[in-house]
């Protein structure tokens, strides 16, 4: 039986079809093997590190961790100052809060606070549960927060081509990088380059639908209800830009700004909570900016300011879907 | 200290009289390519390492030729050049790192050992217990030096620390924990020197808890309201009796060594402040539209955020 290196082994400059996750494991794979400094570590992850990448690499580059989180997201911190280039899987995201002195405090900050002379090329991965009965303690999005933090970098793809050409970029990167995966697209297939030098550039937004009547800005997990609303809205002629930023931190604002200008209509969605997410900055840079290319108010579409429920019953209308987004692009029209 | 007084230091200003030679008994067992992170109390750990005096005194003034260019400041005096990765001011942030830093040369196999400074404070730090277990799972070259100095602002160890023996809390951790006197500069450095063997024999960590003693106020200038939380009588009798300066001067004249040297060498070490202190002086201010400078090893076109009157990309 091939193991997940062998099966994607093939010739540069070849696509092949992939999981968003499996693409992502492939970029920690191409990464781990370019470059010797490149270390994996976390919770279970010789177990769940994807394709036992310890059988590859061996226990001296994939580190099964205590549960520690703090602890070790600091030592990474401090193998990146003195020469390794870690990957640390913090797994679901709501953990990442025990992390968040480290990252915020010594990651985010140390390269400013010693004038250049501390690099810290490291990135943090973790997963969000948008659905499935998880509960508040398993299911939050905490991005939004780490945008207020300065010296940090944030992906969120969404597709198995962007993990993989963004993980790269960010394991190659000189600073530190957040991952915010949603585990909802993980089993999302797509066609990926299978050429190790392929990369997608941090801060570059994709446009995933060209469309004329509304531009809509899809966050992470939120791409799937939107692609669905899309779809739907097309068979009735209505005409929908979508734009994923990927990165969201630096946001790429020419990207929306070049769409709304041809739009004039601006909707954000996504599954973080309503307060200062992502809409919200996304939205006050544009009525900052382009207010006057607006022929509508901007319009957001978010988790309330409640915390995820357990029941099916209270979260099935929780995050924005298909019908909240068809029925608020109707709104701005 | 004239210099804070004088306003020429703004912010706080955490001394290490009285712990000098906690930190220099330590410093001295380690090679130059070794690592070192301190704390907030940061004065004492690069001039240990052997950090750049002039380049220290400016960064205290928030000077263009501060060794941080004016970003750190007094409680982050870090020199990477002479292997000094961070300071902390958070109590216990640096603790994981230091640990890190060593988990770094295990991987990587070099024989480069790492030096850990913290206070009795941040022994009760998640960050501490959870560094130790791994530094002695991974047998990491660490080595973790408690500067002892009895109290955690006003909170003395007593108040604070179920177990007030913080050496106890190594065994705990499958690692040897030792207590020196750590007044005595040769203590400590023979203590440091035995755990860094340790460490490069691929043997693990050590946890060293140097007893000392802080002869100013946690911050200079710091008012403490109320009931004082340690006496005049107790903070005179260690200037008078524990000052880690005057104690080794005794031993080095008990070892033959005159007192017009030692003069000698205290009138160096003066000139060499002083200097440092012109040179700061001297050192212009950093302009203000360098403030965007050193966020970022790889910066990203439109990463900062809007400033009015700025194009945002």
């Amino acid at each position: 039986m091939q193991n997940t290196a062998q099966k994607f082994v093939a010739a540069p400059g070849t696509r092949i079809e992939m999981t968003y996750l499996e693409a992502l494991v492939q970029a920690q794979i191409e990464e781990m093997d370019r470059d010797e400094r490149v270390v994996l570590m976390g919770e279970d992850i010789s177990i769940y590190g994807g394709g036992k990448l310890i059988e590859r690499f061996g226990k001296n580059r994939v580190w099964n961790t205590p549960i520690s989180e703090g602890g070790f997201t600091g030592l990474a911190i401090g193998a990146a100052i003195n020469g390794l280039r870690p990957i640390v899987d913090l797994s679901v995201a709501s953990f990442v809060y025990l992390a968040s002195d480290q990252i915020i405090n010594q990651a985010s900050k140390l390269q400013y606070m010693t004038g250049g002379q501390i690099d810290i090329p490291i990135v943090f991965r973790c997963w969000m549960y948008s659905v499935g009965s998880k509960a508040a303690q398993h299911a939050d999005r905490p991005y939004p927060l780490f945008m207020n933090v300065p010296g940090l970098k944030i992906i969120c793809p969404t597709s198995p081509a962007d993990i993989k050409g963004l993980m790269k970029s960010a394991i190659r990167d000189g600073d530190p990088v957040l991952v915010f995966e949603d585990a909802c697209l993980w089993p999302v297939k797509g066609d990926v380059a299978t050429d190790p030098d392929y990369l997608i550039p941090i801060g570059k937004a994709d446009v995933k639908r060209r469309g004329k009547d509304v531009t809509l800005i899809a966050i992470a997990g939120a791409i799937r209800p939107t692609m669905e609303a899309v779809d739907a809205l097309a068979e009735e002629g209505i005409s929908v830009e979508v734009i994923d930023p990927r990165t969201l931190k630096p946001l790429d604002y020419e990207a929306i700004r070049i769409s709304v200008a041809k739009t004039g209509r601006l909707m954000i969605v996504e599954n973080g909570h309503s307060v200062c997410n992502v809409g919200s900055e996304i939205a006050a840079v544009m009525a900052e900016e382009i207010f006057d290319l607006l022929q509508r108010p901007i319009l957001r579409l978010s988790s309330p300011d409640i915390h995820v429920p357990f029941s099916p019953a209270l979260e099935k209308d929780f995050f924005p879907t298909k019908e909240h987004i068809t029925a608020a692009v109707r709104r701005l029209l | 200290m004239r210099q804070f007084k004088g306003d020429n230091i703004p912010g706080f200003f955490h001394s290490s009289v009285g712990q000098e030679a906690a930190i220099v008994g330590a410093c001295l067992a380690l090679r130059d390519d070794d690592a070192m992170t301190g704390t907030h109390r940061s004065h004492g750990h690069p001039i240990g390492k052997g950090a750049n005096l002039d380049a220290l005194m400016a960064e205290l003034m928030g000077k263009e030729g501060g060794i941080c260019k004016g970003r750190g400041g007094s409680m982050h005096l870090a020199d990477r050049s002479v292997g000094i990765i961070s300071e902390s001011a958070i109590v216990g942030g640096g603790i994981p790192l230091a640990t890190g830093c060593a988990f770094s040369s295990t991987v990587r196999g070099v024989d480069q050992v790492t030096l850990c400074f913290f206070g009795d404070g941040a022994v009760n730090q998640g960050t501490f217990h959870e560094s130790l277990n791994m530094a002695s799972l991974w047998k990491l070259p660490v080595i973790y030096l408690c500067e002892n100095n009895g109290y955690a602002i006003t909170t003395s160890v007593a108040q604070s620390h179920g177990q007030p023996d913080i050496a106890m809390r190594a065994p705990g951790y499958g690692m040897p924990g030792i207590t020196v006197d750590g007044q005595d500069v040769s203590a400590v450095y023979e203590a440091t020197a035995r755990a860094v063997t340790r460490a490069r024999a691929g043997e693990g960590p050590t946890l060293i808890v140097a007893d000392t003693y802080r002869f100013d106020e946690h911050n200079f200038g710091l008012v403490i309201p109320g009931e004082p939380y340690r006496s005049v009588e107790e903070v005179e009798a260690h200037k008078r009796d524990c000052d880690p300066i005057l104690l080794y001067r005794t031993v080095l004249i008990e070892e033959g060594i005159d007192e017009k040297s030692l003069r000698a060498i205290e009138d160096e070490v003066a000139e060499v402040v002083k200097q440092a202190v012109q040179f700061a002086l001297a050192s212009p201010m950093p302009r203000s539209e360098t403030l965007h400078d050193h966020m970022f090893n790889s910066p990203l076109a439109g990463h900062y955020s809007f400033v009015a009157g700025q194009k945002r990309n």
